[in-house]
């Protein structure tokens, strides 16, 4: 049973916790249908974006991702969140903020990056990639002005995120990617403050804007959706390759990275491919970077799947210990023992969670408190 | 309740079409108003291409009467009867019309307001009431730029873009699609006419009838990967589109060989045609035919060299989709 390890009283706590933090939220989440007064937003602002490349014919070339989109005048990317006008490309999401919410960093998840805090956390319209799981999926996969936006420019967004008591500014829910001129400048903006920005994304990005972000964030959390091409190509409309190259130039900028695995039963749970994964991930990235294998829950175009069973999420877990990875957690399964972090020298419990609240935590001075083991993160 | 002439009268028009013609394997053919063949048994689908000599203007432009002659002689020769009786047998006057226009390039190559307004004619006279015509597409900027009108309401023909009225909440799917359509297609309209222009496509080769859907969808952008293959076909394929539509009108009064979607006036030319089928493949095929030769006679590669074939015709047209004819031989093209 998945609550077998919760009491009731703990119950009350993590579901009060929770229904807190909704509260604390200055704006509620805004996933809008399509049916709400459709309103043109974002459309007569247009912000000039960066990375794009003029071609002849008042033709551009996007360099922001993988795709490198050739686009027509009056034409936009398969993001559909940036528009060539006249041979001047713009993103039409700068400031355009179409859900805000108070997160725990938890959520995102996050691990060892200040447990506990919280983290004020937006998006905007658009994805430069179509995964048929997508649980964001009425934003990600709209253009802007097809959902109701709120003027948020960076400064507005630092000033709710201190209100707010919030450690860092998440850029999540949709593909930050495509929003990364207003990512950018919200991440400099908290810089002076000292809020910290964290970037939730698929990690499908060129390298040079990648770089640029890495000198304003504090820490990136990558979906890795699978360790096979055929499963980027025909679930995700992607590759596979650019999204390995980003997390291996995030190691080398030393960026505390994280990475989220979504398990969906028989895509990309084959025992094998998890394996290849981890000792991937091992060799390249190094046994510390935390590996979250979450629970598929079935959603957009991909209904016809079942729930991951919690024994292959375990199982999962079980294949990073054994090829080395130093913290290896289960996600979406609450009050699961996969959720706390462990103490590679000893195995004592360090963190223990439910859900995304912190129950204990007992590192201290970034050390295991019983071996002074190391534990790696970012803890305060 | 009909008059037992008006329907002797009914059953001997469409059993002459019948009997003249085999029914297309189009999912446009009209009910009740099959389109005839003097080949009978060899041809599948009718395209006809329409052209004026003085269809302009000494300013350049289309000349509105003109225009509307035009269109009559383009759906007369489609379906070999005269206009009124074919516009009264396409629309009732309970229908309520969405006439879809390509605006994206602006006043020099979006469906002419010209045009639209003949079939708006057209259909009043058939008995649509005005506000029951919709003209539409993506956005209103789309409209505004082409020279259209905004209107709202119930005073007179409706003009605006899918911001007003939204998606609809379900997911509708076909092959790789899988996109939200507006509410104009889903919930307000009974009837579609497709209006595109003849243009040359940057990525997918061609933007004639098939590609002008993607104007239902919420999400084109995502569908124009491997040259638009077999994107643009599954797309026509969702069922509020397929069952709707009942005729296609292109408009190729200015039409554009190179350098599309947008506007590019030096690859434009006065072509000062309609090209109409309710076969969609067919009339793709034909414009396909049409811009190649264009380009051929411009001494440009062809659309295949140029490696942009529009592969998504013949897809539309293959046993799975089964939209209509690619198959020039198996088209009767017109031309008046």
């Amino acid at each position: 049973m998945i609550m077998k390890n919760l009491s009731r009283r703990q119950y009350i706590k993590t579901t009060c916790a929770a229904g807190g933090c909704l509260l604390a939220a200055p704006l509620m989440q805004k996933f809008l249908t399509s049916n709400a007064r459709a309103q043109s937003s974002g459309l007569e602002d247009k912000t000039e974006a960066r990375y794009y490349q003029k071609l002849d014919n008042r033709k551009i070339k996007c360099q922001l991702c993988p795709r490198e989109c050739v686009i027509d005048d009056l034409e936009r990317g398969y993001c559909g969140v940036r528009e060539n006008e006249g041979g001047v490309y713009y993103t039409l999401v700068y400031g355009k903020a179409c859900s805000a919410h108070v997160d725990p960093v938890e959520k995102k998840p996050m691990f060892h990056f200040f447990p506990g805090s919280l983290a004020f956390s937006y998006a905007t319209a658009g994805c430069n990639v179509m995964c048929k799981f997508c649980q964001n999926w009425e934003i990600s996969q709209s253009r802007p002005e097809q959902i109701e936006s709120l003027d948020l420019p960076p400064q507005k967004i630092v000033t709710l995120a201190r209100h707010n008591h919030c450690v860092s500014i998440a850029y999540t829910y949709n593909e930050p990617v495509v929003f990364t001129e207003y990512l950018y400048d919200t991440a400099v903006a908290g810089r002076k403050p000292g809020v910290k920005s964290i970037m939730i994304s698929n990690g499908y990005i060129q390298k040079q804007p990648m770089s640029d972000l890495c000198q304003v964030l504090d820490a990136v959390k990558i979906d890795l959706k699978a360790f096979s091409e055929r499963f980027y190509t025909e679930l995700v409309a992607g590759h596979l390759r650019p999204v390995l190259d980003t997390l291996v130039l995030l190691r080398k900028k030393n960026m505390w990275t994280e990475i989220v695995y979504l398990v969906i039963p028989g895509q990309n749970d084959d025992r094998r491919e998890l394996k290849e994964m981890c000792k991937w991930i091992v060799t390249e990235l190094g046994p510390d970077v935390p590996v979250h294998f979450s629970r598929f829950h079935p959603q957009y175009r991909l209904t016809n799947l079942p729930a991951t069973p919690l024994e292959t999420l375990k199982t999962a877990r079980q294949i990073g210990l054994d090829n080395g990875l130093h913290y290896v957690y289960t996600g979406n399964i609450p009050g699961d023992p996969g959720e706390n972090t462990y103490c590679p020298g000893c195995g004592a419990v360090l963190v223990r969670r439910i859900g995304f609240r912190i129950l204990e935590n007992k590192i201290s001075d970034s050390k295991c408190p019983t071996c002074n083991y190391k534990i790696a993160g970012i803890w305060k | 309740m009909e008059k037992r002439r008006q329907f002797i009268k009914k059953t001997m028009l469409v059993g002459g079409a019948l009997l003249l013609g085999r029914r297309s394997a189009t999912a446009y053919a009209v009910p009740g108003l099959t389109i005839p063949s003097n080949t009978a048994g060899q041809k599948q689908s009718r395209v006809v291409i329409a052209h004026r000599n003085d269809l302009r203007t000494s300013q350049n432009l289309p000349d509105e009467a003109a225009v509307q002659k035009l269109l009559d002689t383009a759906l007369e020769n489609l379906f070999q009867q005269n206009s009124q009786n074919i516009w009264r047998y396409l629309f009732k006057p309970e229908d309520i019309v969405g006439l879809k226009v390509n605006c994206l390039a602006g006043k020099g190559l979006s469906t002419r307001p010209e045009l639209v307004n003949a079939v708006v004619e057209r259909l009043i006279a058939a008995g649509v009431n005005k506000s029951n015509i919709i003209i539409w597409d993506r956005h209103d900027n789309d409209l505004l730029r082409a020279g259209y009108t905004l209107y709202q309401g119930r005073q007179k023909v409706q003009c605006f873009g899918n911001n007003r009225v939204g998606f609809s909440q379900d997911i509708a799917e076909y092959g790789q699609i899988g996109s939200l359509l507006t509410r104009i297609v889903t919930e307000m309209c009974t009837a579609l006419i497709n209006l595109p222009i003849l243009k040359d496509h940057g990525i997918v080769g061609l933007s004639a009838g098939m590609k002008n859907n993607f104007g239902v969808i919420n999400n084109p952008n995502k569908y124009h990967d491997n040259i638009g293959d077999p994107f643009v076909a599954d797309v026509n394929m969702l069922p509020p589109i397929r069952n709707k539509t009942r005729l296609i009108i292109c408009d190729a009064i200015t039409a554009q060989y190179e350098g599309g979607p947008p506007f590019m006036p030096q690859w434009c030319w006065n072509m000062d045609s309609l090209v109409v089928a309710t076969d969609i493949v067919a009339l793709d095929q034909v414009c396909w035919d049409i811009v190649e030769t264009k380009r051929k006679a411009e001494k440009l590669f062809s659309l295949k060299q140029a490696g942009r074939e529009p592969r998504y015709i013949a897809t539309a047209a293959d046993q799975t989709h089964r939209l209509g004819t690619n198959d020039l031989e198996k088209i009767e093209c017109v031309r008046v």
